[in-house]
């Protein structure tokens, strides 16, 4: 009826040698994924943006929509 | 002196041991004493599973003074079972449970819905007028003129040479 002699020790260490790698593995994974969806496109969209900007025109165009306190219409 | 002679008397009465026949004694409760559960986290328990051993289980304990190799495996079982209520396998079962949590949880959900639904209808008074859709819609023309969040955002997505929205 004798059984085996079950494990006694090294149970942390070898859940850790186990789920350690995979853990940063997954993590680099999940920060190079969002690099590379996320953070590069918006950093193209504000350099395509700003290429083509002329502040001036569009601070004559918000002027005339009226959303500012400072400057009123040319109109008035 | 005759004071503090009064007051030191006072404090050493309730001291005096009294061997139990006195009426101020409080009686043991149960649940003041060690007890015994079975965690897996704590395996091995304050005090063995059965206390008051009947005469062969008092007869297992005598054996088990001597060399542990002349008992049985049924002796040592009778042993182990004295000590403890389940062994960890036993204690470590799952049971179906969990299916009853998650039915009630949803049901209780759905009646918390049904009583939303309700207070919708008698409770609350009108929206303000800040809902009606003439303002709002004064205020989605506002929100572009001030061209709010023009790189990625809300008024990126208007084309403001035709009026309109960007395809």
């Amino acid at each position: 009826m004798s059984l085996q002699k079950p494990m006694m020790r090294g149970l942390l260490a070898k859940r850790l040698r186990f789920h350690l790698p995979i853990a940063f593995g997954l993590s680099f994974l999940a920060a190079i994924a969002f690099k590379y969806t996320v953070t590069e496109p918006r950093k193209q969209a504000y350099a395509d943006f700003y290429k083509q900007y002329d502040a001036v025109k569009e601070f004559n165009a918000m002027r005339e929509a009226g959303v500012f306190e400072s400057v009123r219409p040319s109109g008035e | 002196p005759n004071f503090s002679l009064r007051l030191s008397a006072r404090w050493h009465t309730s001291f005096r041991p009294t061997g139990g026949r006195e009426q101020g004694v409080a009686k043991v409760e149960e649940y003041t004493l060690p007890a015994y559960f079975d965690r897996r986290e704590n395996p091995l328990p304050d005090v063995c599973y059965v206390q008051n051993l009947s005469p062969e289980q008092k007869s297992l304990k005598e054996k088990e003074i001597g060399s542990w190799a002349a008992l049985s495996n049924e002796e040592k079982i009778a042993l182990y079972r004295i000590s403890f209520k389940q062994s960890f396998a036993e204690m470590n079962q799952g049971s179906s449970e969990w299916k009853s949590v998650v039915g009630g949880m949803m049901f209780l959900i759905g009646f918390t819905g049904l009583v939303v639904l309700w207070q919708r209808k008698y409770v609350y008074g009108p929206v303000p007028h800040t809902f009606d859709a003439e303002y709002k819609a004064k205020e989605l023309q506002r929100t572009l003129d001030m061209r709010m969040n023009p790189v990625e955002g809300f008024a990126s997505k208007w084309d403001y040479e035709n009026k309109q929205w960007k395809k």
